[in-house]
């Protein structure tokens, strides 16, 4: 009888172990973004829990979410909400997914440090992007055309600027189109005619960020909505996560996952920093 | 019997794996069309090809390619303008003229130059070139068509020069010693009998060199600045075809609109490219019968 017990509690142990194997491979894809953060948290959790394997690849959020729906990927981070046509995609391979928000990006207009130019309305800002204003002086600064550097117009961080900022009207054609927020800060960092936009991890003392509407990009001001262009990140799962997905979702919720989404120049998500509360995606 | 049975079974390894590539290929271009052809449904050919506006995320979406076309089209040509003449006669120079232990260190450093990384190049253009071109012109920006064609000129520049090079060494020596027995000068044999005879060559070498150019991705991503307009003048910013697909694939949605627009620029660009190929394999089999010169 004894016996028996040992051998039954030997193959529960086994078979736990067994799954325990087969789950603990995760596999992270999506907004380049978030990119900082995940490969922070990951980094973090990996060594907390010795064994655990997750892998990580950028590609930009429609790869995420494309990986999600596929099945390639375990958790899709994201720039921008998921779409309803790919809602629709996914539901048509019961693939049920759901957003978890773990930080807030501010987006911040730079310039060249010797730009005389210190703040824009979201309105001049707009201007600008559609190619109505064309020379710095036309808002106060020195006699120079304007040369509008954008991301490419597919990038989620392109979607939130085009969102927020030109609300939805056409950015010029003329704009110069970088395929990075690093390539951003590069090309505006030796160029003094240009303005560019960047996610707020991104800001180095090589650009002079500016304030919209008066306000100035911060942790605070993007966390109590005054300042105008912030927008929340996320992460996706196929339905409510389990064992190792919710795990890793829920460090990067807690305190210490959040710490480091400060570390990386982003913003905090305030309130859900505690316990590990997810928000339903858009149906 | 056992003979010819051996026989029979390496020649088909041979074929299965020569009928690998062509398998490839044609699965890519399957792809390719399956993927690119239903934009079509939503744009005609003629609006998708020379349609002027290019706002794939726009709601509705404008998918004209034309300045994505003429981007292509621009900095491959401003591209050849530098490399011909420099990969032509470096190879002349290689070939003919240079004692035999600078042909060595200057073949192997042209070869060196095809070995770097796209990558590299572009990021040279990106922090040298770009800002250099900025100051030097006083420029609005460095990222441009010129900054552009002098980076895929250098990447070009060992695909002209190498395969120009085996052109002229596949010059008869006959040739050579007719044209100094009538009493003509080195430089009178080089350009009027080495050259001529190495001609189809020479241009299967440019034809090769400007489809590689046309099709790389990474340089152009990098400098040639991304505006997808149709450029007014040589320091206006372009958007290749190849640059587009790169930058804009990873965010396109999965089976979309821009999906499939995105699939039908790159069927036009395979176009050109084998445009290019199919001009280049006429020419070296046109002259082919005019004499043992031709490669």
């Amino acid at each position: 009888m004894v016996k028996k017990l040992l051998l039954v509690s030997i193959v529960c142990v086994m078979f736990s172990v067994g799954t325990l194997v087969a789950a603990e491979n995760v596999v992270i894809k999506g907004s380049t973004t978030v990119l900082p953060i995940t490969q922070a948290a990951l980094e973090a959790y990996m060594k907390a829990h010795p064994g655990v394997n997750i892998s990580l690849s950028g590609g930009g959020s429609g790869e995420g979410i494309k990986g999600l729906i596929d099945r390639t990927a375990d958790i899709a981070t994201s720039s921008r909400e998921i779409k309803a046509k790919e809602v629709e995609l996914a539901k048509k391979k019961s693939v049920d997914p759901i957003a978890h928000t773990v930080a807030i990006d501010a987006l911040i207009p730079i310039v060249h440090p010797r730009n005389k130019v210190d703040g824009l309305t979201i309105d001049q800002l707009s201007q600008i992007y559609q190619g109505k204003i064309r020379n710095w002086k036309e808002v106060g600064g020195d006699d120079l055309q304007i040369v509008v550097v954008s991301r490419d117009s597919s990038s989620g961080t392109f979607e939130t600027w085009g969102h927020l900022v030109l609300n939805n009207a056409k950015v010029s054609p003329r704009a110069q189109m970088q395929a990075s927020n690093g390539a951003i800060v590069q090309a505006i960092s030796k160029n003094r005619y240009a303005i560019g936009y960047i996610g707020m991890g991104y800001l180095n003392r090589s650009v002079k960020a500016l304030t919209v509407n008066g306000v100035q990009a911060s942790k605070k001001t993007a966390l109590s909505k005054e300042y105008p262009i912030a927008r929340p990140l996320y992460m996706y799962t196929d339905g409510q996560p389990t064992g190792l997905v919710a795990g890793f979702i829920s460090f990067v919720l807690s305190h210490a996952g959040q710490k480091l989404v400060a570390k990386e120049g982003f913003v905090p998500v305030a309130g859900e920093a505690k316990g590990s509360p997810s928000k339903k995606g858009r149906k | 019997m056992s003979r010819h049975f051996k026989e029979a079974v390496i020649k088909g390894i041979f074929a299965a794996f020569a009928f690998v590539s062509v398998l490839t290929l044609a699965l890519i271009v399957v792809f390719l069309f399956r993927e690119g052809i239903p934009i079509f449904k939503e744009v005609s050919v003629s609006n998708f090809i020379f349609g002027k506006e290019w706002y794939p995320t726009y709601d509705p979406p404008s998918y004209g390619i034309w300045p994505l076309i003429i981007g292509s089209a621009v900095v491959t040509l401003f591209s050849s303008l530098l490399a011909v003449p420099l990969g032509v006669l470096s190879a002349v120079y290689i070939a003919e003229i240079a004692p035999s232990s600078i042909r060595d260190i200057a073949k192997s450093i042209i070869e060196l130059l095809a070995g770097i990384p796209s990558v590299v190049l572009g990021f040279f253009g990106m922090v040298v070139v770009a800002p250099f071109l900025q100051e030097t012109f006083d420029l609005p920006t460095g990222l441009n068509i010129v900054n552009a064609s002098v980076i895929l000129a250098i990447m070009a520049v060992p695909t002209i020069s190498s395969i120009s090079e085996d052109a002229l060494y596949a010059v008869p020596q006959e040739f050579k010693d007719a044209s100094y027995a009538l009493g003509a000068t080195k430089y009178e044999t080089i350009i009027k009998v080495i050259i001529p005879a190495a001609l189809s060559g020479i241009s299967t070498a440019v034809i090769l060199g400007m489809a590689r150019a046309i099709g790389e991705t990474m340089v152009v991503l990098m400098v040639a600045g991304g505006a997808a307009a149709v450029p007014e003048s040589i320091f206006d910013s372009v958007r290749p075809m190849p640059a587009s697909i790169a930058a804009e694939m990873g965010e396109a949605p999965f089976g979309g609109g821009h999906y499939h627009a995105l699939f039908a620029t790159g069927i036009v660009l395979f176009m050109l490219t084998l445009i290019f190929n199919l001009i280049a394999d006429y020419i070296s089999r046109k002259f082919r019968e005019v004499g043992s010169a031709t490669l």
